[in-house]
């Protein structure tokens, strides 16, 4: 099928073939899946700032349903989320900007830059998630052994994985008196620096801006162990924040001709069913093992991408 | 009371084919349709493709949630 936005000729199968196994994937393991739709773009020939917007795009389709299911459940922190959208969408501008200078350099420096940042950022993810998973089962298998000696006293602790662990730099953040200082009842957080949300969501949108998709890699658990959120309300503020910062994000992208509507649109035929079937599979699988499981996962994505840097077949 | 995995399964598979017939449908016909008009808007007026991008992509969500949420209650209904 020819997609003439991008200049493309990609088989439909493929398209929502990728988009089921990203849907699967986002709702087992409640990330949008962007490190796996933009390599399986990137691997097909979609030029660089296509891949970028195009996500995007995509993202929007499927966090819009995932919020809503978040806010009937009472997951989402309207506060937080507002706060983080204002922060989130300067993000994307300077991540779009970011693009469009590498454009003027060509598409050979775009696909180049974004190729090459995008596989440290997976790297970084696969390594961290690794390493926390890792601290966590640690920790809940210390925990199983004092409970042995003292029955009875664990089975709510042991739930808590990742409490512990990193609660001292979101006290640390907490700490930090810049005014205005709010609080977030909905989150539970007492008191904490407006500009420390903005600082983490802001970070957060230049990820979204220059490497597509909604960053949920970098900015739940900036979410969780920077502001200390609790996971369940971080999962759910993200989505809604998301679903308005990838709007805007589709909406500035699409503006400077960087999105293939078309091919966002037949990804998210596929994406639809398989966030279903994942998010319907996580009843039978629990605990940090999930996590575990995830590591390959952006080393694929890698790995598609450096192929595909290394092949130069999108070094038009 | 929990489903069995078995159950869930079965389900899924039925719905999947159910939905997959409707997905070939929907891309061969609507979206294929939609190419050449969507083309048009990119080459002419950014700002209106990109209001029609966001608005057909948030539409779909929408829509397609719906019809997945239909297909397995039926599913389900026939398969209890």
């Amino acid at each position: 099928m020819d997609f003439l936005i991008s200049h493309t000729h990609i088989s439909p199968l493929y398209l929502v073939t990728a988009g089921f196994i990203i849907g699967m994937l986002g709702g087992f393991f409640g990330v949008g899946g962007s490190f796996i739709a933009g390599p399986a773009l990137f691997a097909v020939g979609v030029p660089m700032n296509f891949v970028v917007g195009t996500d995007l795009a995509h993202i929007v389709g499927k966090s819009i349903v995932a919020a809503k299911k978040h806010r009937a459940l009472g997951n989402v922190d309207l506060k937080l989320g507002f706060i983080m959208v204002a922060g989130t969408i300067a993000g994307v501008e300077v991540g779009a900007q970011g693009i469009e200078r590498l454009k003027h350099l060509g598409q050979a420096s775009v696909d180049k830059v974004v190729g090459i940042t995008f596989v440290i950022v997976l790297l970084s993810i696969s390594a961290f998630v690794a390493w926390e998973s890792w601290q966590t089962l640690k920790m809940q298998r210390k925990r199983g052994g004092k409970s042995k000696k003292s029955a009875g006293t664990s089975s709510k602790t042991a739930d808590k994985g990742d409490e512990s662990a990193f609660a001292h730099i979101a006290q640390k953040v907490h700490s930090i008196k810049i005014p205005p200082m709010i609080k977030l009842r909905a989150s539970g957080i007492k008191e904490i620096s407006l500009w420390a949300i903005l600082g983490v969501s802001f970070v957060g949108g230049i990820f979204s801006g220059f490497l597509g998709g909604g960053a949920g890699y970098v900015r739940m658990p900036s979410m969780v162990y920077l502001l200390g959120v609790p996971t369940h309300v971080a999962v759910g503020t993200d989505l809604f924040e998301v679903v308005i910062s990838a709007s805007y994000g589709t909406f500035s992208h699409a503006l400077k001709g960087n999105v293939d509507i078309m091919i966002a649109l037949v990804m998210h035929t596929g994406a639809a069913i398989g966030a279903q079937l994942g998010a319907a599979s996580t009843q039978y699988f629990h605990g940090p093992k999930i996590r575990l499981a995830f590591v390959p996962l952006p080393l694929i994505g890698a790995a598609i991408v450096i192929y595909g840097l290394l092949s130069g077949k999108n070094m038009k | 009371m929990e489903e069995k995995p078995e159950s869930v399964l079965k389900s899924f598979l039925i719905e999947l084919l159910v939905y997959a017939a409707l997905v070939v449908f929907y891309v061969l016909l609507v979206i294929r349709l939609l190419g050449n008009w969507l083309n048009g808007l990119f080459e002419h007026s950014k700002t209106h493709y990109a209001i029609a991008a966001l608005l057909l992509i948030i539409g779909q969500g929408i829509a397609l949630e719906m019809l997945t949420t239909l297909l397995l209650k039926l599913v389900r209904l026939r398969t209890h």
